[in-house]
């Protein structure tokens, strides 16, 4: 066999070290940072990203900050209307007084007494039927809605994505099987799906809880994610298989590439950007979903805080003789808002990704 | 060197099932893409596999490579089978067999740069260290005639030309012995088509390579190719060296394939008698019983008893050329 000239390889005289500090100046643009530059020039887009970011870190610090407790009673017999913060900016009389918390939050609370003692803002978006603040529950509320967005959101990227890769690239009988599956599951009507569920947990709770650690509130997250992951799937799967006949694959699979290497280098950054675009359109879906269970009475159970279940103390306080707008108003408005922003960012991103190959013409 | 040709395929049959499937899940038609092609290619050579739009060069290009598996029939690689090779059998000759594609926009995963595109290939078959990837991506570049600076670079960040460049660089990533081409410069333009052919026949010779160089324009197998291949409706026809096809083509679909091609020289140009073929190209669907060519061929009432729409012709090899048609040689 003609050996090869191990000469054959060479720089053409140049210096590999210096050519790979050079090459660090040649730094290219990445088709994310395209669309990260192109993300910041949409000007709606990215004040919803903002506001977002704030949002989620005023939910994420709730515990710090020096709010009075959603859930302390006071004693009054009618709904106190909003008093702006010129009027009363605080107040004393804080009482640490919460459900079952996280250590985490548990410690945040710590810090907050030790920083602010009892000092706590005064009600500044008014109080409700039973005394407590409307903003605090608000704060405390959202919490709940990112925790059921970021378990809607780790099931679609964890099982939806590669699921849905995986059937679309191996195609043929597998691809079938396995969409199948994805459509059995979609055939079942959800919503009685999650009252069945939920009624059984009830019933057995007690034992549940002793015996496995399982309650309500775990049932309720599982089972949205266990549906959530299903449209994710087939959206990925559709654009897998418009991938798979391209030439890069088949270029990796003359290499030798593995169907794991193929599926989670080449085909998951590919199909990336639509899932992101995705994610961010479903999650208010996700958000409506869960206020709407915690409305009827079948997801967060008080004394815990969500939107829906300010949505029920609001109806509750609905009468023709006094209007108290203050427990309608302001939580509508922040789901409102939450959801506008998701849906504008949601928008942007689709915007900047626009996954249409570059550079052709 | 043993006698052996490097590439050695024979009777190569693909078939693809199509339309709705049957009752009892069989599919209802066979599309008969490649139908019983044979050719050879030495080691060192460049062979030119040359047929119209759907004759099934490609099909045969990703069954050498191993994309699809082949219906029946044998192609050995320096005489050892590859029909019927597992996913893990492919994988030594993996390194030795390599592919260069046509569409250099579609052939670079667009979210992935340069670096990782060639050192791809190693990190696959854990052949070197990352900095001794990062040296050979570079060398790669080099020796495909690009700036070696710019591997941070994004396949988006590169012209046609270039990007094919970036695709010759990864299919000698492995440093193999036979390159498939499957017309690799038939997206660019022209004038970028001379540069990448010519870096093709230089890399060839550097690295000992063969090539099975798949096109539909002539002038550019003329240049590059030492042997042609000519097929037609899934069949090779004719196979011999370049200057034998291109100035005395023995079988009559070569004869008018070349006879479509406009000659430089403006008095040989009128002098030149074109062969215009009636009817179209069957259907691989239903391709004819005897010669694929035969309905169309000028000659065959020449052949006694239709044995042309009757009988398959072998591929012959005669005075150092094969053939596979029933007229008599010196026709
Ligand atoms: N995966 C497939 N499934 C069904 N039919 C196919 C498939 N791939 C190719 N074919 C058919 O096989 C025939 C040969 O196709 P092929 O791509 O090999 O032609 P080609 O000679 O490369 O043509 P071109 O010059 O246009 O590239 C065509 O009729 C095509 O429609
Ligand atoms: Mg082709």
């Amino acid at each position: 066999m003609a050996g090869k000239n191990p000469k054959s390889w060479d720089l053409g005289g140049k210096n590999f070290e210096e050519l790979a500090s050079e090459a660090a100046k040649f730094k290219g643009e990445s088709l994310w940072q395209d669309a990260w530059r192109r993300l910041k020039a949409n000007r709606t887009a990215w004040w919803s990203l903002l506001f977002l970011g704030v949002f989620m870190t005023i939910a994420m610090i709730a515990p710090l900050m020096p709010i009075p407790s959603p859930v302390f009673l006071d004693l009054q017999l009618e709904p106190q209307p909003p008093i702006w913060p010129w009027t009363n900016f605080g107040t004393g009389g804080f009482e640490p007084q919460y459900w079952e918390l996280s250590a985490l939050d548990n410690f945040m609370v710590d810090t907050r007494v030790a920083i602010f003692g009892d000092w706590q803002t005064g009600p500044w978006l008014g109080t409700d039927g039973k005394g407590r603040d409307i903003l605090s529950r608000i704060i405390w509320g959202s919490r709940t809605s990112i925790l059921v967005s970021l378990a809607a959101a780790f099931c679609s990227l964890a099982i939806g994505v590669s699921y849905g890769a995986v059937a679309g690239y191996l195609g043929g009988r597998i691809d079938n099987l396995m969409m199948r599956v994805v459509d059995i599951l979609y055939s079942i009507p959800f919503i009685f799906l999650v009252i069945f569920l939920i009624t059984i947990v009830n019933e057995y709770r007690a034992e549940l809880e002793d015996n496995y650690g399982i309650d309500r509130e775990t049932v309720f997250y599982v089972v949205i994610g266990a549906v959530y992951w299903l449209t994710m799937a087939r959206v990925v799967r559709g654009q897998v298989l418009s991938l798979r006949n391209q030439e890069f694959i088949e270029a990796a699979r003359v290499l030798g590439a593995s169907t794991a290497r193929i599926v989670f280098v080449h085909l998951v950054p590919n199909v990336l950007s639509i899932v992101i675009v995705y994610l961010t359109l479903t999650i208010p879906a996700v958000m409506l979903f869960e206020a709407f269970l915690s409305f009827l009475g079948l997801g967060i159970e008080p004394p815990k805080v969500s939107w829906g279940i300010l949505a029920v103390d609001g109806s509750e306080m609905v009468n023709p003789v006094k209007l108290y707008w203050w427990l309608v108003l302001f939580p509508a408005g922040a789901m409102g808002t939450t959801l506008l922003a998701l849906n504008l960012l949601g928008d942007g991103l689709r915007d900047a990704l626009d996954p249409k190959m570059r550079g052709r013409d | 060197m043993s006698s052996a040709p490097l590439l050695d395929v024979r009777d190569l049959h693909k078939h693809f099932p199509v339309g709705e499937k049957g009752l009892f899940g069989a599919h209802k038609q066979l599309l008969k893409a490649v139908n019983g092609v044979s050719f050879s290619l030495e080691r060192g050579q460049c062979l030119g596999l040359v047929g119209e739009s759907g004759c099934g060069k490609s099909t045969v290009a990703r069954a050498v490579v191993g994309l699809h598996p082949a219906t029946s029939g044998s192609i050995r690689f320096d005489g050892n089978e590859l029909v019927g090779l597992s996913t893990r059998g492919w994988l030594p000759y993996r390194r030795k067999i390599q592919m260069i594609f046509q569409d250099p926009y579609a052939s670079l995963d667009p979210r992935q740069t340069v670096s990782s595109i060639l050192t791809e290939p190693s990190k696959i078959h854990g052949l070197s260290k990352p900095r001794e990837r990062k040296l050979h991506a570079m060398q790669l570049l080099e020796a495909v005639g690009l700036n070696p600076r710019h591997i941070n670079r994004y396949p988006h960040e590169f012209s046609g030309g270039q990007r094919q460049r970036i695709g010759i660089a990864r299919a000698l990533a492995l440093e193999p012995e036979l390159l498939i081409c499957d017309e690799p410069v038939s997206a660019l333009d022209v004038s970028i088509q001379a540069q990448i052919i010519n870096l093709m026949g230089e890399l060839k010779e550097r690295f000992n390579l063969s090539y099975l160089f798949i096109a539909h324009d002539l002038a550019v197998v003329r240049h590059i190719c030492d042997s042609v291949a000519v097929m037609y409706l899934g069949r090779v026809v004719e196979q011999a060296s370049r200057d034998e096809i291109f100035n005395d083509p023995r079988h009559p679909y070569t004869k008018s394939l070349l006879s479509a091609v406009p000659v430089p020289d403006p008095e040989l140009e009128r002098a030149r008698e074109r062969i215009v073929l009636e009817g179209d190209v069957p259907s691989p669907l239903d391709p004819p019983p005897g010669c694929s060519f035969a309905p169309r061929c000028p000659w065959r009432h020449e052949v006694p008893d239709d044995r042309c729409n009757r009988e398959i012709p072998e591929l012959v090899e005669r005075d150092g050329r094969k053939r596979s048609c029933f007229l008599p040689l010196a026709h």
